[in-house]
């Protein structure tokens, strides 16, 4: 097994064999997830998908406003909603290899005997879906800056910020779907994405779409203690700047302590992911459940 | 083990007719309901992760200032959103899954009627999630103190039934369609979410997207279904209608028979070309 192969290795060695199992199911990932269509389909699969979920948001402010997209928490609820297609994207992605590769491909024992690293194994398989996520972050952002007035200008974003928080942000992420692929070891295949399912329960907690001030006073603690809400923050801080600092919920903190805070629970988080494994990895090896098949 | 081997067990009578088609409604349906009681998991993932996906919807109301009823509107659609993701997952794809899995060869050999399969699976489903739907809509409904006022109680148990029956016939007819499919029908499926749950307005009254846009979105029977329960459910859901009741009543019907002829006729027509063109057991992964 993968977990004895490397048990005497060194440092070096470990690290190599990881790299090699994250490179390759990067690989794999994309070929799964891009191979299926001509690209013309896959293009259009790409963007159809974000635009109506942020269509579903723009009805439902414009109906109640009557259209009125000038207002600073328009820009504050679509940008929140176009960056969390991340969030959705990459937890998926990580999480559903261990579905994938266990019921529908059915190599995940083939995967467990091979010699690799299966926590870099599972981040590998996620980034196919964060290179199409971002696609959709990118469309959506264009569609938005065109046609609801967003306000972006490229001269006043502060870029360094953005692309700092953009990656401490993905990382986190597939820190936490790795958090969930342990999980989907133990449990069986529903129907629905449990990395979907998980990101659409944040959308809650995040303060992705509406200000945490919104939530009841004993909500609010759980969306402090969620590294997305500050992610998220820094974010729209980097591309809109004033606009972002006049919502009271997190005004009170520099860009460096978002950051710290940030990096602090992404941390946490990779701690987490390692508990999470080992115990789950285990569990899983003692109940028999690495060739599990569920089909209800 | 021949029969002389075991001469002491009584022979096993063989259902036929519609008897071996109910006992295969009952089969395919079997594994649905238990598979709940086997795996708690959906609890937490599909019912407690839900409320708080569409608890996300209603604080966006409430940030923007929207009238109460429509949290009311946002908790019904989001109670609904978990038909449509079972008739796209367990419903439309599902074949393609089974073909993949190595069962669809299986249930073709087998001498039961693959329309008992597709109605098992739609039967088991129905139960299994009206169970999270119901408790979606409860929870729901007390956390933000939705207040319903019903109207006429068989009128919307007809519109309910009705859109559910019309809903799963257009999942057992995508679902022969998905037969002759390869990985596209997964993507297709995934594609099928955000896009449908606009159209059909989950979150919000359809007739907002324009009377045209309305009438295309109709053909998923949830469109016309949420709205007419929406009616039946708000006082104000009339005014937000986009069709009178019995109008949608009757569409919803239409539709049903619709749906239900084109899933027998296709699933026929379907297998005789997969068969023809050797797609049952072929796996383009």
């Amino acid at each position: 097994m993968s977990r004895n192969v490397y048990s005497s290795a060194s440092f070096r060695e470990r690290w190599a064999a990881a790299w090699r199992s994250f490179r390759v199911a990067t690989w794999l990932g994309w070929q799964i997830e891009s191979n299926w269509t001509d690209p013309f389909l896959f293009a259009v699969y790409s963007m159809v998908k974000p635009l109506a979920s942020a269509a579903i948001l723009v009805v439902m402010y414009g109906v109640i406003t009557n259209g009125q997209f000038q207002h600073p928490i328009f820009p504050y609820i679509y940008l929140g909603n176009a960056f969390y297609i991340y969030v959705g994207a990459v937890m998926t992605g990580v999480s559903w290899a261990v579905i994938d590769d266990r019921e529908h491909y059915r190599t995940l024992k083939y995967i467990y005997v091979a010699p690799i690293r299966i926590p870099a194994y599972w981040l590998g398989r996620g980034v196919a879906r964060f290179l199409t996520g971002s696609f959709a972050v990118l469309i959506t952002l264009a569609a938005g800056v065109l046609f609801l007035h967003v306000p972006f200008h490229p001269a006043r974003v502060n870029w360094p910020l953005f692309l700092l928080s953009l990656t401490l942000g993905v990382v986190m992420l597939a820190l936490m779907g790795l958090v969930l692929a342990s999980i989907s070891l133990m449990i069986a295949h529903h129907f629905f994405l449990i990395g979907e399912a998980v990101a659409g329960a944040l959308y809650l907690l995040s303060g992705a779409i509406f200000p945490l001030e919104v939530l009841p006073p004993w909500l609010r603690p759980l969306g402090f203690a969620m590294p997305i809400t500050y992610w998220l923050e820094l974010i729209r801080r980097s591309l809109l700047g004033d606009v972002a600092r006049g919502f009271p919920t997190l005004s009170g903190f520099t860009n460096g302590q978002l950051l710290g805070i940030l990096a602090g629970l992404s941390v946490l988080f990779g701690l987490m992911a390692a508990v999470a494994f080992r115990l789950c990895d285990r569990q899983a090896r003692e109940k028999g459940l690495i060739d599990q098949t569920t089909n209800y | 083990m021949n029969r002389e081997a075991r001469p002491f067990l009584p022979p096993v009578p063989k259902a036929s007719g519609w008897r071996l088609f109910l006992k295969t409604v009952v089969a395919r349906a079997y594994p649905r309901v238990i598979g709940q009681q086997r795996e708690r998991s959906w609890i937490f993932f599909d019912v407690f992760l839900s409320i708080l996906a569409v608890s996300a919807y209603v604080f966006v109301y409430r940030a923007i200032g929207a009238p109460e009823e429509y949290v009311g509107f946002v908790v019904v659609g989001g109670a609904m959103t978990a038909f449509w993701l079972n008739v796209l997952w367990s419903m439309s794809s599902q074949l393609y899954w089974e073909k993949e899995s190595g069962n669809l060869a299986l249930y073709i050999m087998a001498p039961n009627s693959m329309m008992a399969v597709l109605l098992g699976m739609a039967l088991g489903g129905i139960i299994a999630t009206a169970l999270r739907a119901g408790a979606i809509l409860l929870v729901g409904s007390l956390i933000f103190h939705v207040h319903y006022t019903v109207g006429s109680l068989p009128a919307l148990i007809a519109v309910f039934v009705l859109t559910l029956a019309a809903l799963y016939g257009l999942g057992m007819m995508s679902a022969s369609l998905f037969l002759l499919w390869g990985r596209e029908a997964w993507h297709l499926a995934n594609l099928a979410q955000e896009p449908i749950y606009l159209l059909s307005g989950f979150y919000f009254p359809v007739k907002n997207l324009g009377f045209w846009v309305a009438v295309g979105a109709s053909i998923i029977p949830l469109t016309l279904g949420l709205d007419a329960m929406r009616q039946l459910l708000f006082p104000s859901g009339a005014a937000l209608g986009f069709l009178s009741v019995p109008v949608e009543v009757g569409v919803l019907a239409v539709l049903c028979v619709l749906f239900l002829a084109a899933a027998r006729g296709l699933l026929g027509y379907m297998e005789r070309v997969a068969v023809r063109e050797g797609r049952l057991l072929e796996s383009r992964r």
